[in-house]
């Protein structure tokens, strides 16, 4: 049954140049867990896709591939052409933006304006152009008065987007986005909205939360058990009841997809 | 411990600042080795990047877990110290480094541990702790049958020894530059004493910590690693194996075994006196126990084993004096064995891997 | 640590100790208990000078006494230590009230009291004024390796976080009705411990890889530098200086 929307894989990216290509990907930790057994897919430029899928899919696992944090196993990642390898590590960290799911782990520096120009002046940037990054990193995501605040004094809503504007310093090919809607209260989930919807990046945003996936995101992978079982349009497969179920998908009660995205794509 | 100003005199404590930063030096090189491989290492992130972030995370851990309290008896508690945790867990370089920090920043911002005495600190409850009980641990480790069972038979060995090693390291700075007329006897007797029974707390809970870690992630327990399977690939619903890529073979451990035996039957030799020591005076013991709880700490883990805690048994008859002497001798053996069976190691490991360059 | 005890550890306040760079206060502090430690305790005077100098430094960075004093609270331990070091050191005895006590031990539990709280104080002055974040570029520009200084801070930063995870477990223990009374309940100690240890290793490998994926590769590019003049050391220095003339003065005199 899933065989039929796993072959739409290369339909859809193929006009542009693609900014994300992964071709049978599999790996397996040190302690003997498999987590991926073959991925693939294409990105391409500029598209905003949600890469959907239950708990233990692998879902972070194939997101610490993207930069090549993990490797090691069979496959291969592309990034904007170049392949994800020791060689080009540098400027694939750079091209590739992850916000982890826990911005305690992404923000490690003692102040806010330390941390977002962490990136940027680990690769060589500094004195005025620096500042000019960090300003307009911390600005895009409205943060731009905390600078000088230390992280865990702020709100986890607050720290969410300055974990973005980390990110966003770098000028990254892609923005990959690991669960941003998780403990968010419903404003501080429609402001990194907002902010998302703002950015002219590809953005990969890997998540559970389905309603958030449907607002933001027009395409859809879903990951489980370590394979891609499809990809295609967000509303279409939040329809598929059945693929869904399958999948350990649930949408929240009252939810209906169709009626949603027409109240996405025509806003007013 | 947290020796405060003022206890050591000047020319010692700065012989002992010496010392720890000569063991810093060698422990930051160390640890960057330890920390460069470890669970999720792949070929693109080997070398020492790792180390600050695991390092400091790891050194919070050891400043939280020094507040979880274990309960005795009767209102006292005790608590981890964690050198031999800390050692067991992520080396003794490592080790070495986090417990070192742990007191540097106490120093500094509690002003728990006299800043002139940090040398003595670190010297004592960082340096000796680590590489004693890290030594006893390997030891064990390389005559024993392999097994998580082993292992935790190993961490308790190590840790039961680690708090008498530093009680009698402390014993012998003072005996250098102690600025009080205690007697070198009554010190003895009266640390290394109570450090026996604070060993015990010591290696219980740090074996069952080892234990617990051991079952969940045995990867994350250092010479515990090294386990690794086929990757398979699934395709159409059928798992098929993926095309082998080059995986780097986990470090052999072994072949240091006889280095390891020395190390063992050396600490074999301190057991024996330390067991003769707490059984020639057990009315004594449990009578500090009592007094002092196996460490009646409130707050801040200031007085876990700290020396004026210990100070308290007074009036030590010499026949428990000569037994408490009989220790000191023992545990100097270990310390002594223990630290060159690790320098041994070191060396030979240093002409394998060509050193790491770092800032000093 | 870090924010939970930092507020708690600095005072703010705009005083020119405050102003001063960390690595010449840091510089001052320990110079200045070495040469307290140096000094002979016979010299029962140059330990009151010393003390009135801290005075003028607390004031001059407008820390309350008694905020001063409660930090030093810390210090009780040493101070029921020093009590007992009459009763049990050796070699000549006095009577006093009633007690034999040994004169040497009364000259140790002075030297032991005297000297700890003085170096108490200045630790306690130093972080009261400094903060948690200067203190560690202070620590660097001491030229500590920078290694250890990031591993210091990578504490003070998840220091809070971890302690915190810690005390969530224990209310996850408490909340199904476990009380730890005994020995017997140490297994599921060590087991927190052990999850514990887990998670902040796990913690870690997150953060390295935050930092690896910001394109970290072994050293932490420099954001902010703290430089001091000579005028900032020659006033930071006043302190350790003066404090050494007091000593050289007690080995005289």
């Amino acid at each position: 049954m899933d065989s039929v929307s796993t072959t739409s894989t290369t339909g859809t990216a193929g006009a542009t140049t693609a900014s994300l290509e992964v071709s049978g990907l599999a790996f397996a930790y040190p302690d003997g867990h498999q987590a991926l057994f073959g991925v693939d897919f294409t990105i391409g430029r500029g598209e905003r896709v949600a890469l959907l899928g239950p708990n233990g899919a692998g879902k972070t696992t194939l997101v610490l591939h993207l930069n090549g944090i993990l490797g090691g196993g069979a496959g291969a990642v592309t990034v904007a052409g170049l392949p994800v390898g020791k060689r080009h590590m540098a400027t694939i960290r750079q091209k590739v933006g992850i916000v982890f799911q826990d911005p305690d782990d992404q923000l490690f520096m003692p102040t806010v304006r330390e941390d977002v120009a962490f990136g940027p002046a680990a690769a060589g940037i500094r004195g005025a152009a620096l500042a000019e990054r960090v300003r307009g990193a911390l600005d895009r995501v409205g943060m731009g008065d905390f600078a000088d605040r230390p992280p865990h004094h702020l709100s986890f809503g607050q720290r969410r987007r300055v974990a973005v504007a980390t990110v966003l310093a770098m000028e990254p090919e892609i923005l990959v986005l690991d669960e941003p809607s998780s403990n968010l209260d419903p404003a501080s989930r429609r402001e990194l909205a907002d902010i998302l919807r703002s950015l002219d990046v590809t953005v990969l945003m890997v998540t559970h939360d389905l309603p958030y996936a449907l607002e933001l995101c027009p395409r859809s992978l879903i990951l489980s058990d370590g394979v891609i079982v499809a990809d295609g349009p967000t509303a279409g497969l939040l329809s598929d009841e059945e693929l869904m179920r399958a999948h350990r998908l649930e949408l929240p009660f009252g939810f209906d997809p169709r009626v949603a995205e027409t109240r996405v794509t025509d806003p007013e | 411990m947290h020796v405060p100003d003022g206890f050591i005199d000047a020319p010692t404590s700065a012989v002992t600042g010496v010392i720890a930063a000569g063991a810093l030096a060698v422990s930051l090189r160390g640890a960057r080795r330890e920390l460069g491989g470890t669970s999720r290492a792949s070929e693109a992130e080997r070398g020492g990047e790792k180390t600050a972030p695991l390092a400091g995370l790891v050194a919070a851990f050891i400043f939280a877990v020094q507040m979880l309290n274990f309960p005795v008896a009767a209102g006292t508690s005790g608590h981890l110290l964690g050198g031999a945790l800390a050692a067991i867990l992520v080396g003794p370089y490592t080790g070495v480094l986090c417990v070192s920090v742990v007191l540097l920043m106490q120093g500094v911002l509690f002003a728990d541990g006299g800043l002139t005495a940090l040398g003595v600190n670190i010297t004592d409850m960082a340096l000796v702790t680590t590489v004693v009980s890290y030594a006893v641990f390997r030891g064990l480790l390389a005559v024993l049958p392999r097994g998580r069972r082993s292992v935790t038979v190993a961490s308790f060995v190590a840790a039961l020894v680690s708090v008498p090693a530093a009680a009698c390291a402390f014993t012998l700075i003072y005996a250098v530059g102690g600025t009080t007329d205690v007697s070198i006897g009554k010190v003895a007797t009266a640390m290394i004493g109570v450090h026996v029974l604070i060993g015990v707390g010591e290696a219980v809970i740090t074996a069952l910590t080892v234990g617990a870690v051991i079952a969940v992630r045995p990867d994350l327990v250092h010479g515990a690693r090294g386990l690794r399977q086929r990757l398979r690939l699934r395709v159409d619903g059928e798992l098929v194996d993926a095309p082998a890529s080059p995986v780097s073979p986990a470090a052999a451990p072994t072949s240091r075994r006889k280095v390891w035996v020395t190390g063992l039957v050396a600490s074999l030799v301190l057991a024996g006196f330390v067991s003769f020591y707490a059984s020639a005076s057990p009315d004594g013991l449990e009578k500090v126990a009592h007094d002092k709880g196996i460490d009646t700490r409130a707050r801040e883990h200031a007085s876990a084993g700290s020396p004026l805690a210990d100070y308290g048994v007074k009036d030590v008859s010499d026949a428990r004096l000569s037994g408490g002497l009989a220790g000191v001798i023992g545990v100097g053996v270990t310390v002594v064995a223990g630290s060159a069976v690790f320098w041994a190691v070191r060396r030979r490991r240093d002409t394998d891997v060509p050193p790491v360059s770092h800032g000093l | 640590m870090g924010a939970g005890h930092a507020h708690r550890l600095y005072r703010h306040a705009d005083s020119p100790v405050h102003a001063l760079p960390p690595h010449t206060k840091l510089a001052a502090a320990l110079l200045f208990v070495l040469v307290v430690v140096s000094t002979p305790r016979e010299a029962i005077w140059a330990f009151g000078v010393y003390a009135v100098l801290l005075a003028a430094v607390a004031r001059g960075a407008r820390v309350p006494a008694g905020f001063l004093l409660r930090r030093l609270l810390i210090e009780v331990p040493f101070v029921a230590f020093a009590v007992l070091m009459p009763f049990v050191a050796e070699g000549e005895r006095v009577q006093v009230l009633g007690l034999s006590l040994s004169v040497n031990g009364l000259w140790g539990a002075w030297n032991v009291l005297a000297k700890g709280t003085l170096g108490v104080a200045a630790s306690v002055l130093l972080a009261t004024t400094t903060e948690l974040r200067q203190l560690l570029l202070g620590l660097e520009r001491l030229k500590l390796p920078p290694l250890l200084v990031q591993i210091a801070s990578f504490m003070i930063r998840y220091g809070d976080v971890i302690t915190d995870e810690m005390r969530r477990m224990r209310i996850a223990r408490a909340s199904r009705g476990f009380e730890a009374r005994g020995v017997r309940h140490w297994g599921v100690l060590a087991k927190s411990a052990g999850a514990l240890f887990i998670r902040s290793y796990e913690r870690g490998e997150r953060v390295h890889l935050a930092m690896v994926s910001r394109g970290y590769a072994g050293s932490m590019p420099v954001i902010e530098e703290a430089t001091a003049s000579p005028a900032q050391w020659r006033r930071a220095l006043a302190l350790p200086c003066s404090a050494l003339v007091v000593c050289l003065l007690g080995w005289t005199l």
